[in-house]
C-alpha cells in the first residue's frame, strides 16, 4: 500500500482577541492526528491557544493568472478609505 | 507583474506564480538538500541523548532534536509548495540521489562534539540561514524564519555546554578542545567551495535565492566566532589566524577540500551508518503508515456508509 | 508521612520511561511523530526531575536530582518493570504508553488532591501532560488495532508482551501517599476499554513477578543505566 499521508494547513490563533493565521503545513493520516501533530510541531514554544487544520486539498485559491482581474478594479475606489475626504480644521471624533 | 520584474523589484515570488523551470528545480533541489540536513542532523547529536551527563543536559538536547525534526518538517512542506510530495524528496535522500551536508557524517565522539555541533556547525548554519529568510521564494523565506528563530538557542546551548567544559576539569578542558579541533575545518567548508569554484553562484545570486558569496559568508562566521574561542578559552586549529587591520577581517589559513571530496563522494566515517539508520527507521515505520491510512479510509467508508 | 522510595517509586517509573522515549527521537515512523513522541518524552523527563529533586528534599541527606539519577546502581532503583524493557517497535512504545498514561493519569490526580503539597503541586502539572500522553496512545491504539491486518496482529502481539506488567503497578510501596491499589479498577477500565474500541482483545496472561519497587529489576534496566550513567561517573565531581 504505502501512501503517503495526506497535507493539511495549520492555523494558529496566537492570543485572545487575534484570528487564526497560517503558519505552515504537515501530514498526517486523518483529522484527529492532523490536529495533534499540528499542537506538537508548532505549538511547541507557546506559540498558540486555538488551533485550526484544514486539508491542503480542500482550499481554494485565487488563480495568479487572474490577479489583474481580481485586484487591479479595487486600485482606483480611492473613495473607500477615510484619507480620501477632506475634514475642515478643528472637527473631532470624525 | 512577470516573475523577472518581480525579482527586479526585490519582491517575492510565490507557489502558484510562473516561474522558470530551472529556478524551480534549483529551489527544490536546495530545500530539498536543506530538509535533509535537518532529519539527518538529528542523528549525530542523538547519538547522545541517551548519555547526556545531567538530566538539564538531556531535556535541552531531547528538545534540540526535537527542533531538527521541526526544520525538516517545515522545509520539506516549503519544497512541498513546488509541486513534489515529501515521500519522493525522502525516496531521493534513501537512494542517495539527493544529498545533505556532509557535515553530518562526521561522527560524535565524546560529549563535547554536542557542545562543538551547537557552537559551530549551528553558527555556520545561522550564517547561512539568516540570508534565506529574504530569500526571493516566499514559503522558503518563511520556512527560514521559523528556523532562524528557533535556531538561536541551538547555538548557545552549545556555547554554554563548551564553556562550561572548558571551565572544567582538565579532562573536560581537554574534550572540549579536541572537539572543537576536530569540528573547525568541517564547519568552514560548510560555506561550500571557494567563489572561483562555486560553479551555480551566480546564478543563484541573480534569481535572489543566494544573497551572499560562499566566501563572504565563511569570512563572517569566522570574524564572529574567533573572539568567541578567546572567551571560551579554547584555540582553533589554524595557527594563520590573525587580525588583519588592513582588511578588518580575521586571515585564515588555507582550506584543503580534499576531504571534503572524499566525504561528499561517500567516503565519510559515517555516510553508511547515517543512511542505513535513516532508512531503517523509515521502512521499520511502513506499517504503521500504513495502519494509519487503513484506518482512516475504514472510517471514511462508514461515514459514506452512514450518510 | 511520604517515603523516600515513594517519591522514588514515582521519579524512576519517569525516568525510565523518559530514558526509553529518547531512543524513539530519529527513529519515529514519520517526521510529525518524531516530534510527538519527544514532547511525550519530554513530559516524563520533567516530571522525573521535579520528582528526583523532592526524594533528595525527602531523604534529608543532600542528594540532588542528578546524584539520584546518576550515583545509584539498579539495585537502588525503584521503577516497575514495565518501563525498564527495550521498546523498539512502535506497537510496543503505544502498548506500554496506554497503559502507563492510564495508570499515571489516575496517579497524579489522586495526588493532586492528595495530603503531600508538594507531590500535589508536581502532580497538578503532570496530569494535564499526561491526559496528552494516554490521548496520544489511544489513537494510535485505535489505528494500530483497526488499520491493516499486520497492524492488528503486531499491536495484539505488543499488549501480550506488556500485559504481564500490569499488575505491578498497583503493589504496594511503603509510605505511598496514594495506595497503588486504589488506582487499579479506574486504570484497567480505561485501558480495556480503548483495547475494546480497537477491536484488540485483553490479554489473559499470568502477570510477572516483578519487583522493582523492591529493587529487583530485569536484566535490561542494567544496561540502560550504564548507558545513561557512564560519562556522569566517569567524572566524579565534574559540572556539566
Amino acid at each position: 500500500m504505502s501512501t503517503a499521508w495526506p497535507l493539511w494547513e495549520v492555523f494558529v490563533r496566537s492570543r485572545r482577541g487575534l484570528s487564526h493565521t497560517h503558519v505552515g503545513s504537515l501530514h498526517a493520516p486523518d483529522a484527529e492526528l492532523a490536529l495533534r501533530n499540528a499542537r506538537d510541531v508548532y505549538t511547541r514554544r507557546q506559540e498558540g491557544v486555538s488551533l485550526w487544520v484544514v486539508p491542503s486539498s480542500e482550499i481554494v485559491a485565487s488563480d495568479p493568472g487572474e490577479r489583474d482581474a481580481f485586484f487591479d478594479p479595487a486600485d482606483d475606489k480611492v473613495y473607500r478609505h477615510p484619507t480620501f475626504y477632506d475634514v475642515p480644521e478643528g472637527v473631532e471624533h470624525l | 507583474m512577470s516573475f523577472d520584474d518581480l525579482l527586479a523589484d526585490d519582491g517575492r515570488v510565490e507557489p502558484r506564480d510562473e516561474m522558470p523551470d530551472a529556478y524551480r528545480r534549483t529551489l527544490i533541489r536546495q530545500i530539498a538538500q536543506h530538509a535533509h540536513s535537518e532529519i539527518i542532523g538529528m542523528q549525530p547529536e542523538g547519538n547522545w541523548i541517551s548519555r547526556a551527563p545531567s538530566l538539564r543536559r538531556k531535556a535541552i538536547l531531547m528538545a534540540k532534536v526535537q527542533d531538527e525534526a521541526g526544520h525538516g518538517l517545515y522545509l520539506y512542506a516549503a519544497a512541498e509548495t513546488l509541486g513534489v510530495e515529501r515521500a519522493d524528496l525522502l525516496d531521493q535522500l534513501h537512494t542517495g540521489r539527493q544529498k545533505y551536508s556532509s557535515i553530518f557524517n562526521y561522527p560524535t565522539l565524546s560529549w563535547a562534539d554536542v557542545g562543538a555541533i551547537g557552537w559551530l556547525v549551528d553558527g555556520a548554519a545561522i550564517v547561512n540561514q539568516v540570508p534565506l529568510c529574504r530569500c526571493s521564494y516566499g514559503p522558503y523565506a518563511r520556512a527560514m524564519v521559523r528556523v532562524c528563530k528557533e535556531e538561536s538557542f541551538h547555538q548557545r546551548q552549545g556555547f554554554e555546554i563548551l564553556h562550561t567544559l572548558a571551565h572544567g576539569t582538565p579532562e573536560q578542558h581537554a574534550m572540549a578542545q579536541d572537539a572543537v579541533d576536530r569540528y573547525w575545518w568541517p564547519s568552514l567548508m560548510m560555506f561550500g567551495p571557494p567563489d572561483d569554484s562555486s560553479p551555480n553562484s551566480a546564478q543563484s545570486m541573480a534569481w535572489g535565492i543566494k544573497r551572499f558569496s560562499n566566501d563572504d559568508l565563511r569570512r563572517r562566521f569566522v570574524d564572529m566566532t574567533v573572539p568567541q574561542a578567546e572567551i571560551l578559552g579554547l584555540t582553533l586549529p589554524d595557527p594563520d589566524i590573525r587580525w588583519s587591520e588592513e582588511r578588518g577581517h580575521y586571515d585564515f589559513g588555507p582550506i584543503d577540500f580534499t576531504e571534503l571530496g572524499e566525504v561528499i563522494a561517500g567516503n565519510g566515517p559515517c555516510n553508511r551508518d547515517r543512511m542505513a539508520h535513516r532508512v531503517g527507521a523509515h521502512e521499520a515505520g511502513a506499517w504503521v503508515r500504513d495502519a494509519a491510512t487503513a484506518y482512516e479510509a475504514k472510517r471514511a467508508a462508514r461515514a459514506e456508509g452512514a450518510a | 508521612m511520604t517515603s523516600f522510595d515513594y517519591v522514588l517509586a514515582l521519579a524512576d517509573d519517569a525516568l525510565v520511561s523518559a530514558q526509553r522515549m529518547g531512543w524513539w527521537i530519529s527513529r519515529a515512523p514519520e517526521l510529525e511523530e518524531d516530534l510527538a513522541l519527544a514532547n511525550i518524552g519530554l513530559d516524563q523527563l520533567g516530571q522525573a526531575r521535579s520528582l528526583l529533586s523532592y526524594a533528595g528534599v525527602v531523604e534529608g541527606a543532600g542528594r540532588s536530582e542528578d546524584d539520584l539519577a546518576y550515583l545509584r546502581d539498579d539495585r537502588d532503583f525503584r521503577n516497575v518493570w514495565l518501563v525498564e524493557r527495550p521498546q523498539t517497535d512502535f506497537g510496543v512504545a503505544m502498548a506500554r504508553l496506554l497503559i502507563l498514561s492510564a495508570y499515571q493519569g489516575e496517579l497524579y490526580a489522586a495526588l493532586a488532591r492528595g495530603t503531600d503539597p508538594t507531590l500535589a503541586a508536581i502532580a497538578a502539572k503532570a496530569v494535564k501532560e499526561v491526559a496528552y500522553h494516554r490521548d496520544h496512545a489511544r489513537l494510535w491504539t485505535l489505528r494500530l488495532g483497526d488499520g491493516t491486518d499486520e497492524s492488528h496482529a503486531r499491536m495484539q502481539a505488543a499488549l501480550e508482551g506488556e500485559w504481564p506488567h500490569v499488575e505491578e503497578l498497583f503493589a504496594p510501596v511503603e509510605g505511598a501517599v496514594v495506595d497503588p491499589s486504589t488506582l487499579r479498577a479506574a486504570t484497567l477500565a480505561r485501558i480495556e476499554s480503548v483495547v475494546h474500541e480497537a477491536t484488540l482483545s485483553v490479554p489473559d496472561v499470568a502477570p510477572a513477578i516483578g519487583g522493582g519497587r523492591r529493587g529487583l529489576h530485569t536484566e535490561h534496566l542494567g544496561h540502560l543505566l550504564a548507558d545513561m550513567q557512564h560519562l556522569h561517573r566517569s567524572h566524579p565531581g565534574a559540572t556539566w
